[in-house]
């Protein structure tokens, strides 16, 4: 890749004085070509495959460990508790613990189970996510593979979590479990439609598949302050709020936690999973959570881009990982706050709003394009708004009209005088 | 390129064999969806990654999905678990086997290209926008079509789910229905006005 960057780092010969911005914005994939730089000739065509498969999966392991302790703590804060701080600084290995405590928990077999399909469920779940993540850039070099359909690629492999969630559900011989098993599918499926229409608009206005240029089509900024950004536009900012509503429901986080909805069908398809297959399915969930946020930055948020020209002297990985934890801080707060749907409900809710809106929104985003050749002073806003409202009206109103035809409305409480 | 052709293949033959030897029928499904995620994955080492991708959506995602629900809903004991594998003769089997793979070898042999950067060059046959374009262009109208059929297909579907009425003075109330009045049934068709 960068000779003199491995030269730099390695000092053979021709050491060169790298400063610090350039430093740490190469600095993981000049690591790579040094580790690659080792190795025999015939090994490196793997190594160059390994090595960010295996920097992947270590750093969303990480995350995964202390995105379990901040869910934790931020849900203590909501609920007016201080969460778990009992282990390491301030409770920050709490997942260390839960780790040991899983590897050393009994792993349960109902007799009656599918024993090959009740073995293989967690390992469908985890193997796909954890192949969705490779597409994702994190950086401004830092992909681990850059296939032309990088988007495709993330909903082809994610299509085998229903698989895996129907194995679960059905091997492990449990009603609850067959249950929330149908529950999930159900879900993946409604909310599969939304997801991929508001990513259509994406690609229809980047005009690639590939995640790495649908990045590179959000650089730069208007007017030097206001990073070009998707959603700095009416179609990306709805585009990302049905996206992430979406995204709740596909990676069966709360409000839609529903196929695990403890409280109705004990633990839905994971109800006969213990010990280290329950971490698994959890990890899996995770990393499912983890994709999705991290496509939406990819796709709305500018990917690695930094917000303001000046900032960009500062790692682009850090500022993907930045935008990242505000998504995952954004599910977390969701969680605390809104009660658990219906399934009806949830249903209703995916097929008869998002799914129109999505629509209309592919429509905004044509209007958006058509709209850019006008000149006339002042054009820049009438355009955004003239595209906000086609997009915000018929979203209060057809919320409006829904809620109405159900008779449903604004609760009034009568408290006891 | 050959040791990945090797690996795919043999999954996806050994798991299609699987999908008609094993005795369960959720078994034969999943073994089904393990053998079109090898052909996914025979397609995009091919290079034609589009396709490849497609096939998973459409045959991991929605028809593997589709079967299983199609075999537990229409719960038969008999039909969960098959005693005997073999319906006719072994020469019954080998004669429609041959057939079959007759036919596959006279359509690859005469099929033409579709036009593109060619794939006999090694890269792929048609890079994903040449796809789109030639979708959206020379046949259109085919894909239109198709996507037309689809959507009655879906609609039917829809009239076909809809809650069957019987005339109220023939049958009466159904044992497992709710009345009048209660429940889900009666207000989705009241609202219709049905």
């Amino acid at each position: 890749m960068n000779m003199e960057g491995i030269l730099a780092l390695t000092g053979w010969g021709g050491l060169r004085w790298v400063g610090p911005v350039e430093l740490f914005e190469r600095g993981p994939v000049w690591l790579r070509d040094w580790a690659v730089g080792w190795l025999p000739e015939g090994a490196k065509v793997w190594a160059e495959g390994l090595i960010p498969a295996v920097a992947v999966l270590a750093v969303f392991g990480l995350l995964f460990g202390l995105a379990t302790v901040a869910e934790r703590k931020l849900l203590g804060r909501i609920q007016n508790r201080p969460g778990p701080n009992r282990v390491g600084p301030y409770g920050w290995l709490q997942f260390a613990a839960d780790g040991v405590k899983m590897l050393t928990k009994e792993d349960v077999v109902p007799r009656s189970a599918d024993r090959v399909l009740h073995f293989l469920a967690p390992i469908v779940m985890l193997a796909p996510v954890a192949l969705s993540l490779a597409v994702i850039p994190y950086g401004r070099d830092l992909v681990a593979a850059d296939p032309r359909c990088g988007l495709l690629f993330f909903f082809a492999v994610g299509s085998a979590a229903e698989v895996a969630a129907f194995m679960a559900g059905w091997s492990s011989r449990n009603k609850y479990s067959l249950l929330g098993a149908m529950r999930a599918i159900a879900q993946m499926i409604s909310y599969e439609l939304p997801l991929v229409l508001s990513a259509l608009t994406v690609v229809m206005m980047a005009g690639s598949l590939s995640l790495v240029e649908i990045v590179e089509a959000q650089s730069g900024y208007w007017w030097g302050v206001i990073p070009r950004w998707h959603v700095m536009t009416p179609w990306g900012l709805a585009g990302l709020l049905l996206f992430m509503a979406a995204a709740a429901a596909a990676s069966n986080r709360a409000p839609f936690d529903l196929p695990e909805g403890e409280s109705e069908i004990i633990g839905g398809f994971m109800t006969e999973y213990s010990g280290f297959k329950y971490a698994i399915f959890f990890m899996g969930e995770y990393f499912g959570m983890f994709a999705v946020s991290g496509l939406a930055v990819t796709l709305f948020l500018g990917g690695w881009q930094a917000p303001l020209a000046v900032l960009e002297a500062a790692p682009s990985y850090g500022w993907f990982f930045l935008k990242l934890g505000v998504m995952i801080a954004w599910f977390i707060w969701v969680r605390g706050t809104l009660p658990r749907l219906r399934v009806d409900h949830l249903l209703n809710f995916g097929w008869k709003y998002l799914l129109p809106l999505g629509a209309l929104n592919l429509l905004v985003a044509m209007v958006w394009r058509g709209l850019g050749g006008w000149a006339f002073p002042g054009a820049g806003a009438v355009r955004w708004l003239a595209c906000l409202a086609m997009i915000g009206l018929p979203a209060i109103l057809w919320g409006r009209l829904l809620m109405r035809s159900r008779g449903w409305g604004p609760r009034v409480y009568r408290y006891a005088s | 390129m050959a040791t990945g052709f090797i690996i795919l293949a043999a999954v996806t033959l050994g798991a299609a064999l699987a999908s008609v030897m094993l005795r369960r029928l959720v078994h034969c499904a999943l073994c089904w969806t393990l053998s079109m995620a090898g052909v996914a994955g025979l397609y995009i080492l091919a290079g034609a990654e589009f396709l490849g991708l497609a096939q998973l959506i459409v045959y991991v995602g929605a028809v593997a999905i589709l079967i299983v629900f199609a075999i537990l809903l229409t719960q038969r004991r008999e039909l969960l678990s098959i005693e005997r594998l073999t319906a006719g003769s072994w020469v019954t089997g080998v004669a429609v086997a041959g057939l079959v793979a007759g036919c596959l070898w006279i359509g690859l042999a005469y099929t033409r290209g579709l036009g593109g950067a060619g794939g006999a060059s090694g890269g792929p046959a048609l890079e994903t926008r040449e796809l789109g374009e030639l979708l959206m262009g020379r046949y259109v109208v085919a894909f239109e079509v198709a996507g037309l059929v689809l959507t009655v297909a879906l609609i039917g579907a829809v009239i076909l789910a809809l809650p069957f009425e019987q005339p109220r003075e023939a049958s009466g109330r159904r044992a497992d229905r709710p009345a009048a009045g209660e429940g889900w049934d009666a207000r989705r068709q009241g609202g219709q006005g049905a």
